[in-house]
């Protein structure tokens, strides 16, 4: 029977089917990070249960750490015993650890695939939410709670419901200007933060296809945005490229790297496959996109008017009532009249060195408006390296950027980057959530390009038509 | 884990679709490394005023729910981050049921809860039920109604039915595994390690490439 990419990726690893119609499914790689694991090493403590397979099991410091000078030092208490009890557990088991001050600490999403952690065909999990971004490698990879964490590390594997599949085709060429971030705000403004409960997404077409590694990562980052367990994209050519491309220590090595290639290439979905449900995007009619409201899905064009209470598909007039109070807004108003406070480049959705590139681009010599705090936060210490050595930092700083260490940051501001109540931000970021980076922040979900040409202006730009502020 | 057979309680509403994890227990507190605490906690920035007061607009924070345990709410409840500090937050806070409505069918079809958040619930004893939208619209409306209303949810039959006036009883589904593990109280690790054999057959068959 013809397959799709994630039955393929499914059938490879069930251990068996279990008499309650779970499965049991086998895990290759298990990411780590302080927030979600101190109560599942306690858990095994407390049972007396070890960690099965330590040499698959990777962590490293993000949500926590600070990003400023002060980064070796937390202040914090309790932060700081955060931290301590993932050093802890790690010696103890002999895990992998990339911590604070190591040359390869990061974001979690963004350091597995630059180490080779994550390559195609495997199964890995995380206990955060947006561990779909592996997904860009065919990897089935999705976000789990602290008790199956605990779960992973005693048994490797997990007892699983087979999801269903959803196919996401984005058909033409995007215009210029217009990046992942859009194809996926648009997908998620037009099916919702629900739309995909229970599902896979697969994501591809033309569009899909044309983009880099690290574009791709971003679609699939923001997959559990519209809901769904985990995202996919076939691996190819692109795919194999950057997996080989530099040194990435966990990617296999000769004779089993060539078997492994050839097994890559059998991923693709059968041209016959069948999926549970289609949707098909016209990616060449993508605009840029500008989050207006307080869930993912309340995202609009950037020329569009905030809408109106009946307006948005999915919401109720309440819910969009409440959101429109909490940011500040008002139905009918264009997004280009509100100001801005903050604008965020980082997080595991736009921090990869190609991020920064274009960001960058936008700023080259220009300067952030004045009433405008601009930080600029790269996902891992290696991206940050690698910016410096071609002189992003310097663009960032004298456009009046703050060039920070490796981490989530403001994403969601449980390090000491927070915005103010009311304070407006454009954000790189994934949600928009009330409260999310700093209580009372208002936040606005955009491109790396879209944020930097509304750091120069100080208010949100079609980036398509702005002249760069001359 | 602690068996779920029935629970008699008082019921409260939370009348908002897409409430986030974010929103059940902000970020500042998952700094702890213990997996208690949470409670008072829950709904931090909705129950509290800036100043740390409780919010008296808040609609949780009427008296009239003071003892509340179970809750009745919009749809794709726990959404949002994985945390599941967010299910410890709500069930130390006192929440044993909460209810959320599906909504529509096929394409067009939005759950009463997110995945992950749903699944966590599960690990935790706490019960998730799925009615239609006009279901739960007549349980908000009997919540509103009366003070102090009471409802029995009753796992092992699947029914929910609300002490008012007159009694109403709703029949829910619920998935066989979760239902069974539930009324139990089975630890998920203790019975997949039941296949401990399996799994180090399973390893020997593996790509070995992945062990590096
Ligand atoms: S950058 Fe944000 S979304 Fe990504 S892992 Fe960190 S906190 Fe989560």
């Amino acid at each position: 029977m013809a397959k799709t990419l994630f039955d393929k990726i499914w059938d490879r690893h069930v251990v068996r089917e279990l008499p309650d119609g779970t499965s049991l499914i086998y895990i290759d790689r298990h990411l780590v990070h302080e927030v979600t694991s101190p109560q599942a090493f306690e858990g095994l403590r407390l049972t007396g249960r070890k960690v099965r397979h330590p040499e698959l099991t990777f962590s490293t410091m993000d949500h926590n750490v600070p990003t400023d000078d002060t980064r070796l030092t937390i202040k914090d208490p309790i932060s700081k015993a955060q931290v301590e009890a993932l050093e802890t557990n790690c010696k103890e088991n002999g895990i992998h650890l990339y911590g604070i001050g190591d040359d390869h600490q990061g974001i979690v999403h963004v350091i597995g695939p630059e180490m080779g952690i994550t390559v195609p065909g495997l199964t890995l999990v995380c206990g955060d939410s947006h561990t779909s971004t592996h997904g860009a490698f065919g990897t089935l990879a999705f976000g789990i709670g602290t008790s199956e964490v605990e779960h992973v590390l005693a048994t490797q594997t997990l007892r699983q419901k087979k999801p269903k599949t959803f196919k996401v085709e984005y058909t033409g060429k995007l215009s210029p200007h217009v990046h992942s971030k859009d194809m996926v705000l648009k997908l998620i403004g037009i099916i919702g933060t629900a739309g995909a409960t229970g599902s896979v997404f697969e994501f591809c077409g033309e569009a899909v296809e044309a983009l880099s590694m690290e574009a791709r990562m971003t679609i699939c980052n923001m997959a559990i945005e519209g809901g769904a367990k985990a995202g996919l994209i076939a691996p190819d050519q692109t795919t194999i490229d950057y997996v080989l491309a530099e040194d990435r220590p966990f990617v296999p090595k000769g004779e089993e790297l060539e078997k492994a290639i050839e097994e890559w290439k059998k991923l693709p979905s059968d041209p016959d496959a069948k999926f549970d449900r289609t949707l098909v995007i016209d990616a060449s009619k993508i605009a840029p996109q500008v989050s207006w409201g307080t869930s993912p899905g309340m995202v609009i064009d950037v020329d569009l008017p905030v809408p109106g209470l009946d307006d948005v598909p999915g919401y109720s007039a309440g819910d969009v009532q409440k959101a429109l109070d909490y940011m500040g807004l008002e139905a009918g108003q264009a997004l280009a009249d509100c100001k801005l406070d903050t604008v965020f480049i980082g997080s595991c959705t736009n921090s990869r060195i190609e991020d920064l590139r274009r960001a960058a681009k936008v700023l080259d010599g220009k300067k952030k408006a004045d009433h405008i705090k601009l930080l600029v936060v790269p996902g891992s210490q290696q991206v940050r390296k690698q910016a410096e050595a071609e002189g992003l930092d310097k663009i960032f700083t004298a456009a009046g950027a703050e060039w920070r260490w490796a981490g989530c940051s403001m994403c969601l501001a449980m390090n000491p980057d927070k915005l103010a109540p009311q304070e407006r931000c454009a954000s790189t970021s994934n949600r928009n959530f009330e409260g999310r980076q700093g209580a009372g922040g208002r936040t606005h979900l955009v491109s790396p390009e879209m944020a930097a040409a509304a750091a120069v202006a100080g208010h949100f730009v079609d980036i398509r038509t702005w002249n760069g502020g001359n | 884990m602690e068996a779920f057979t029935t629970h008699r309680g008082i019921l409260a509403p939370l009348d908002r679709a897409n409430v986030d994890t974010d929103q059940i227990i902000p970020k500042q507190f998952l700094k702890s490394i213990a997996r208690t605490g949470f409670g008072p906690s829950a709904f931090f920035d909705w129950r509290y005023v800036l100043n740390g007061d409780v919010n008296p607009d808040f609609e949780l924070n009427a008296p009239r729910y003071e003892k509340r345990s179970l809750l009745v709410t919009r749809n794709n409840f726990g959404c949002g981050s994985s945390r599941e500090h967010a299910v410890w937050a709500l069930a130390q806070d006192g929440y044993k049921v909460i209810i959320a409505p599906y909504r529509g069918e096929g394409d067009d079809y939005i759950p009463g809860f997110a995945d992950i958040f749903k699944n966590n619930c599960s690990k935790n004893g706490v019960v998730t039920i799925e009615l239609s939208e006009a279901e739960v619209e007549t349980i908000f409306k009997a919540v509103y109604g009366e003070e102090g209303l009471e409802a029995t949810v009753d796992l092992e039959n699947q029914k929910l039915t609300l002490h008012g006036e007159s009694e109403v009883t709703f029949d829910f589904e619920y998935d066989p595994s979760v239902k069974n593990k539930l009324l139990k109280g089975l630890d998920d690790i203790e019975e997949s390690l039941l296949y401990l054999d399996d799994i180090k057959e399973f390893e020997t068959k593996h790509a070995t490439w992945i062990h590096q």
